[in-house]
């Protein structure tokens, strides 16, 4: 495992640093002192890469990244995962606003609370099924235009008086499947999707899922109590494929 | 009256650029309050924005510190910039005849690589003559009286900042350019604010570079007042003219307004500002409903839309807001009896990397943090 010390640099040169090392071969590496620097991962397309992030990277984190794995083990800040492809991002604690936007592929796992608009615009196709889970809380506009992937709201690893989820969830969902480990009133829910409870085959779904994110994060939670869940799916897929026929 | 800049550092004041440009503000903030009264160099807030130097593009920069002028407690400290020398008489007459000028100075400040065209900075600490405002108004009002009418007046003269034991120090360049054209590390304050501007929306002039600030209000603002117009003409018909061709000024106005003339408490001025929607307010207690609708009703034009996350300096503490759907990141850290507020967590990290703890605030609901009570 290759270290790089990344206090006091600039994040276009720890960025280049890091591309040389995958570059010249490098499988695993490990950065320090990270304190902010942008774009950490963004762009990288060797899946068998691991880097292992200590301090609290910046903005846009995997952006459009498509292979490897980020370990991160601290927090993170807004737009990780934006547009990735492929790969995976695990955050050993919270992360910020508009996580996963437009993401086509890939995983994210993060530990504790995200912020606002978290989800928003993830797609899928074939066989490109992107899949958040996050073990904490979420502000408003969780999922919001949604048109596929799977994203998972758990609410288990922050106790706090805070709704599992914040107002307009949902909102404009076209495709793809959240579930949340609580119910949510209808109020807050966008009026595109409706709500169910878990089948069989949900369960089948999930199960690999949050037994994955528990092992990658190294903890254990009391998740595996599926009537517990709700599940919202858009109750057309195609709300406004008629728009302009009329 | 006419002004005439032209051929200045300041663009003509009669443009409001709201209604001309757009902005896509990509602003960085940062604040903290030592609860404990304990003072620390600027040279901390300059290291925790420089962190953020890539959310600016160095076209302004500035900070307000707190407890800064411990010697001249009791005055008011007013900050000047000047581009016009004859500006400079104009304004010392004024403050003559309306105040009495305890002391007086240049505010030390050194053209660097970055910065070599800038106007030139005083400042005044001045009280005001009881027989001045007399029992009509207080030493506050006139003070707000003399510095929006130097603003307004004065061709070529701005107050940058006029509160007590505080003061505000900007510029165009990136922050840490700023901080060392004034060498910010000379000063020691116990709650400091910074801001990196991203000016797409109005001028990157030195008077539009962010604290705004009026008595001992500051406020760094990232985002953007698209309801800019209707707050400017609320605001203006209570006696605040605005002058910086920007659209942050007024929130400081209005929150002068709100607490200092209409006594209305931090929580209800910040809900004045971000007020919940109507469909929370119809899902409220019937009590706290009817409480909602009489400021949405009463304050409706100081309600402010669009995107912001805001950081308000003031004698007392720190408040933090963010529009009512977050459109603005916002996070605040905890260490010990020290607060901090900024736009990322790794900011506050770079100057204290053990929190407490950490947390995003909800959208529309503020933070409000009081520093201790003064010992005697």
């Amino acid at each position: 495992m290759k270290l790089i010390n990344a206090k006091g640099v600039y994040y276009k040169q720890l960025n280049e640093m890091i591309r040389a090392e995958i570059r010249s071969g490098t499988k695993e590496i490990k950065v320090t002192n990270v304190v902010g620097q942008r774009y950490i991962g963004g762009g990288l397309e060797d899946g068998d890469v691991k880097i292992h992030i200590e301090g609290v990277p910046g903005e846009d984190l995997a952006a459009f990244m498509d292979g490897p794995t980020l370990n991160v083990r601290n927090n993170a800040q807004d737009g990780v995962g934006n547009t990735m492809n492929s790969g995976k991002i695990i955050v050993h604690g919270m992360a910020g606003d508009v996580i996963g936007y437009g993401m086509r592929g890939g995983k994210i796992y993060i530990r504790d609370d995200v912020g606002y608009r978290v989800g928003i615009h993830m797609k899928g196709y074939l066989d490109k099924v992107p899949v958040m889970v996050i073990g904490g809380r979420a502000g408003d506009f969780f999922g919001e235009y949604m048109a596929g992937g799977i994203v998972v709201l758990l609410g288990a690893t922050t106790n706090n008086s805070k709704p599992i989820v914040g107002d307009y969830c949902a909102a404009g969902m076209h495709g793809g499947t959240i579930y949340i480990r609580e119910e949510v009133e209808d109020r807050f829910l966008g009026k595109e999707v409706k709500k169910f409870s878990l089948e069989k085959k949900d369960e089948k779904l999930l199960t690999p899922i949050l037994n994955e994110f528990l092992s990658d994060l190294d903890i254990s939670l009391d998740i595996f109590d599926f009537s517990r869940y709700i599940k919202l799916i858009p109750v057309s897929s195609r709300p406004y494929g008629r728009m302009y026929v009329y | 009256m006419s002004i005439s800049k032209e051929n200045s550092l300041f663009p003509d004041p009669r443009v409001r650029s709201p209604y001309n440009e757009r902005d896509s503000a990509a602003c960085g903030l940062i604040g903290f309050i030592n609860k404990d009264r304990q003072r620390v160099s600027g040279e901390v807030i300059r290291k925790a924005i420089t962190n953020q130097h890539d959310r600016g593009n160095g076209l302004g920069g500035g900070f307000a510190g707190y407890g800064i002028y411990p010697q001249f407690k009791d005055l008011y400290a007013l900050h000047l910039m000047y581009d016009k020398d004859n500006a400079i008489s104009e304004v010392e007459d004024i403050l003559r005849k309306n105040l009495s000028v305890v002391h007086q100075e240049i505010i030390p400040h050194k053209a660097t690589k970055a910065i070599h065209s800038h106007p030139f900075f005083k400042r005044y600490f001045v009280d005001v003559p009881l027989a001045a405002h007399g029992d009509r108004h207080t030493p506050d009002d006139y003070m707000v009286k003399i510095v929006l009418g130097i603003n307004e007046k004065i061709d070529g003269a701005f107050v940058i900042s006029s509160g007590k034991n505080m003061g505000a120090f900007k510029g165009v360049g990136f922050p840490e350019e700023i901080a060392d054209f004034f060498g910010l590390e000379q000063y020691e304050g116990y709650i400091w604010t910074a801001h990196n501007r991203f000016p797409t929306n109005t001028p990157g002039w030195w008077g539009g570079a962010h604290p705004f600030s009026i008595l001992d209000w500051s406020i760094v603002h990232n985002g953007e007042i698209s309801s800019y117009g209707i707050n400017f003409r609320f605001i203006d018909t209570h006696g605040y003219p605005c002058t910086m061709m920007t659209d942050t000024e007024v929130v400081t106005y209005i929150m002068d307004f709100l607490v200092r003339k209409h006594k209305l408490s931090f929580v209800d001025a910040c809900s004045v500002m971000a007020p919940p929607f109507w469909k929370d307010i119809d899902a409220m207690p019937e009590e706290k409903r009817h409480k909602f609708r009489l400021l949405r009703a009463t304050y409706g034009s100081a309600s402010l839309n669009g995107p912001f996350a805001f950081l308000f300096g003031f004698n007392g503490g720190l408040i933090a807001l963010n529009d009512r759907v977050k459109l603005r990141p916002l996070v605040v850290g905890r260490k010990g009896k020290t607060v901090y507020i900024a736009s990322e967590e790794a900011s506050i990290r770079e100057i204290c990397p053990g929190l407490d703890s950490i947390h995003a605030p909800h959208a529309g609901q503020p933070t409000i943090e009081y520093l201790d009570e003064e010992k005697k």
